[in-house]
């Protein structure tokens, strides 16, 4: 489980400065996590005091950028072949694998320890177990033995909601697990669409995404077959005391641009058609959560169609 | 060819930078930390458990 570090030669650049430590935190994908773990905590409904509800949000985040440090440090020879990541400060030769391995592990410990004392249990083992998979499980193992990489490995990035819920109220109902199978399902059309576009960078790298391995065809139709089981997946929290009316119009309208988006690329074998799938997703991913982070915010009933 | 003055002058700001984040970093943990068991604390007293 060791990366092949003899085939690329890692330079030595500019001195390490403290933003590229930061950069190692992947900050844009810490910023998604934020969002969702906040939803998941403002939906739980419980009662919580505020500096705990920011203490636990910041040490999903942080846990988020660990995970990301530990990614950027196993998986340095394969992004230094990459157009999409030789720039990043490990494969640039800017931060040395070892510190961003360290700063992994640092942040790990501090995240998941402060998340036990300050929060509560549950929160803190799922916090462990969600830095695990996306580490552990997608980076070392994962990422480079099958296609169905992202799909598994999806879970990682899927688990905030639940560590936000479980931060508030020390449980995981089922409302809490719909918005993961949410963001769990939503991950692969969404990065299967970026693939499409980037396969070649994956190809050289040896990654065996899904349009490398099994063609784009075949990518395509899996997109196509995932967004159709998303959509309705989606619609659900309408019908579980989750979702109020404008998360139902959001889920309606926006799975409608989903599956329209997802047949054209499905039809016209475009590259653009991909971009423009990878764009909407994005889109579509943030008005559900901010529909019902807004919704509970505001107090808005939920629609609880089952009764 | 870089001048190795200037190249020592870059080292030494970056590590200077770094030093700084890491010591900002520590100090927001250590407040956090203190903050937080000022907040149980506060909750312990208002509903002691025994």
């Amino acid at each position: 489980m060791t990366p092949d570090m003899t085939t690329v030669e890692i330079p030595i650049a500019a001195p390490a400065r403290w933003q590229d430590y930061v950069a190692l935190l992947k900050p844009r994908v810490m910023s998604l996590v934020i969002f969702t773990a906040l939803t998941g905590l403002v939906c739980a409904g419980g009662s919580m005091n505020p500096v705990l509800a920011a203490t636990a949000i910041l040490c999903i985040a942080v846990g988020a950028g660990a995970s990301a440090s530990l990614n950027m440090w196993f998986d340095a020879d394969i992004d230094a072949k990459m157009r999409r990541t030789r720039n990043r400060p490990v494969p640039s030769g800017r931060v040395q694998g070892a510190d961003a391995l360290a700063l992994g592990i640092v942040l790990s410990l501090f995240s998941v320890a402060l998340m036990a004392l300050a929060v509560n249990l549950v929160a803190a083992g799922l916090l462990a177990f969600t830095i695990f998979f996306y580490a552990v499980v997608y980076t070392m193992w994962l990422k480079r033995a099958t296609p169905q990489n992202i799909v598994i490995g999806g879970l990682a990035g899927a688990l905030p909601p639940v560590v936000g819920w479980a931060a508030v109220s020390g449980t995981t109902p089922l409302n809490a697990w719909l918005m993961v199978a949410i963001i769990f399902f939503w991950t692969p059309p969404h990065f299967w669409a970026l693939s499409l576009t980037t396969h070649d960078d994956y190809e050289r790298a040896g990654v065996p995404m899904l349009p490398v391995a099994k063609g784009e065809p075949a990518t395509r139709l899996q997109i196509l077959l995932y967004s159709l089981f998303l959509v309705p997946l989606a619609l659900t929290p309408a019908f579980t005391s989750l979702g109020g009316p404008v998360y139902l119009a959001i889920a309606a309208l926006g799975g409608a641009g989903f599956i329209g988006l997802a047949v054209r690329l499905f039809v016209s074998k475009d590259r653009a058609d991909a971009k423009r799938l990878f764009a909407f997703s994005i889109l579509y991913l943030f008005a559900l959560f901010a529909a019902l982070l807004g919704e509970h915010l505001v107090g808005l009933k939920p629609l609880a169609l089952l009764g | 060819m870089s001048d190795p003055k200037d190249e020592g002058e870059a080292f030494r700001k970056a590590r200077s930078g770094r030093n700084y984040a890491i010591m900002l970093g520590l100090l927001a943990f250590v407040a956090l930390v203190f903050i937080v068991t000022i907040v149980h604390l506060k909750g312990n007293v208002a509903a002691p458990s025994f």
